[in-house]
């Protein structure tokens, strides 16, 4: 095996925004990753003509980066538009890292948009089920994960009060984030008594239904600091996949996470316990407890007690989730970029009220398809390089 | 006999519609396949048989969708199968309430909006 060359430290993340999160009527979907690829350019002192690099996705759109480079009027020397689903702008980020170390590119652009909730009002799902899965009528996504978290329950004793625990924790970080979509008070006694979905999920353990766009740029380390005075780095990254249908999941207690987490730690060079916040793609509440586990933050098994008595919640023993994840934030049907727009201002530290102190190595983590794709970053502040 | 002559799909719902419970095995590995595939998965054997299932399996796990009324609440499973492949389903013949990790069930087939379905019926203990 050739040793690995991953670019530690010498690209870094120097801008980054949302746009339109919660609703946004009227706009499509390439409107609002326009907009906020906009307010991300803003920020950096850049325009859509220095772009030379697009990394897009929307929901119903397969030429998405054909669409945007038209939209902007620019003629992107590397593209992509993967469709992992809600990992990849993790494996974007990747890939524009190795891109730019290259010198294929010189400025990336990574953007997502979508009008899912003021256009469809309802969860859309562009999954297509195959004809072993289609005839039993699985509610997807939200099936699939019910069948992890009733698996992880009987494996480990997990409870539906631990399931709530991380949907309070999300609620109190929303409470300190203006742009949340979904504030005010949420307690465990409020999870358990709301209406089930898909047992054991309750509607307080799924992601809200949004609109809402993202998008961060990417530059090389040597230019960082011409765009930003506290440039996130990408110090290591890392994706994994193990299925397509639930049913094809290897285990249903175990994700990719612990292969993306185990190469993205390896790339950067640490461990779990120097990371200061955690981002991870919490499509439903079970997602948290997996991902806590499989990236190594708290032995397998162990998640629904990590996050009990607060644990991940504002002043708990890790910050997980701090913009108030897509419980709580944001979901407009593929959350990950929002979180490396998260990481990315925890460690520029212009997060607001929600500000943890001092981060300077922060994970942002992506899921895709049901539990199928995951994608892992670590970013950190130019102490770390 | 090549599988990569086979047609997965067809070959498997016209075996159902026979009443069949037909799932593949490897002639060089003897691993069992479902769904069903032209090679096997990993080492690409293009080896792939059609062989009749047990039926026999086990819930691995189970949720149940919870429509409002008067649409009624039904369960979704996953079973592994005593040859290894696991599949998504449904366990019949049982409340939908009462369908547990663990249960020991048998295939059935049965027709469902017309077409042959593959569900599962709990195996009475003992």
């Amino acid at each position: 095996m050739s040793p690995n060359t991953f670019p530690r430290g010498r690209t870094a993340i120097v801008a980054g925004a949302t746009y339109g999160i919660g609703e946004a009527p009227g706009y499509n979907s390439l409107d609002l990753a326009t907009l906020a690829s906009l307010r991300a350019l803003d920020m950096a002192g850049l325009q859509p003509k220095d772009v030379d690099g697009l990394f897009v996705v929307l929901p119903s759109d397969p030429f998405s980066h054909l669409s945007m480079a038209q939209y902007f009027g620019i003629h992107p020397k590397v593209m992509d538009n993967n469709r992992t689903g809600g990992s990849s702008f993790q494996i974007h980020a990747h890939y524009a890292a190795l891109a730019l170390a290259a010198g294929e590119c010189d400025l990336a652009l990574i953007a997502y948009g979508s009008n899912l909730r003021t256009s469809a009002g309802k969860f859309a799902s562009t999954l297509q089920p195959s004809i072993y899965q289609a005839p039993y009528k699985p509610m997807i996504p939200v099936s699939a994960y019910a069948l992890a978290a009733a698996r992880h329950m009987h494996e480990f004793g997990t409870t539906r009060e631990q399931l709530a625990e991380v949907a309070v924790a999300a609620r109190a970080w929303a409470n300190l984030n203006p742009d949340a979509f979904a504030r005010g008070p949420l307690a465990v006694g409020d999870c358990l008594a709301s209406r089930m979905i898909s047992d054991p999920l309750t509607k307080y353990d799924c992601c809200l239904v949004t609109d809402g766009a993202a998008a961060v740029i990417m530059t090389r380390a040597d230019r960082a600091k011409d765009h930003a005075r506290r440039p996130a780095y990408l110090l290591g990254a890392g994706s994994a996949t193990t299925h397509s249908e639930i049913a094809s999941i290897p285990d249903l207690t175990v994700t990719a996470a612990v292969e993306s987490g185990k190469r993205a730690f390896a790339h950067a060079g640490v461990g779990p316990s120097d990371i200061d916040v955690a981002e991870l793609y919490d499509a439903f509440t079970i997602t948290t407890i997996l991902f806590l586990e499989d990236l190594g933050f708290c032995p397998k098994g162990e998640g629904g007690r990590f996050v009990e008595k607060g644990g991940i919640a504002p002043k708990g023993k890790l910050a997980v989730n701090t913009n108030g994840g897509g419980l709580s934030c944001v979901h407009p049907g593929m959350y990950g970029l929002f979180t490396m727009v998260e990481a990315m201002e925890q460690i520029m530290g212009i997060a607001g009220e929600r500000q943890v102190t001092d981060v300077e190595l922060a994970l942002s983590h992506g899921n895709g398809g049901v539990l199928s794709s995951q994608a892992t970053l670590i970013l950190g502040s130019e102490s770390t390089l | 006999m090549s599988s990569q002559e086979v047609r997965p799909d067809k070959e498997f719902e016209a075996f159902l519609a026979d009443e069949r419970f037909m799932i593949q095995r490897s002639h060089s590995s003897g691993r069992y396949v479902f769904y069903p595939r032209v090679a096997e998965p990993v080492t690409g054997a293009r080896d792939l048989e059609w062989v009749e299932a047990s039926g026999r399996g086990t819930v691995y796990s189970v949720t149940i969708v919870r429509k409002r009324p008067p649409e009624a609440d039904y369960n979704v499973v996953l079973i592994d199968l005593d040859e290894g492949p696991r599949l998504m389903s449904r366990v019949d013949g049982v409340g939908v309430d009462s369908v547990r990790i663990g249960l020991n069930v048998q295939a059935k087939i049965i027709i469902q909006d017309g077409a042959p379905l593959l569900v599962f019926m709990p195996v009475p203990a003992g």
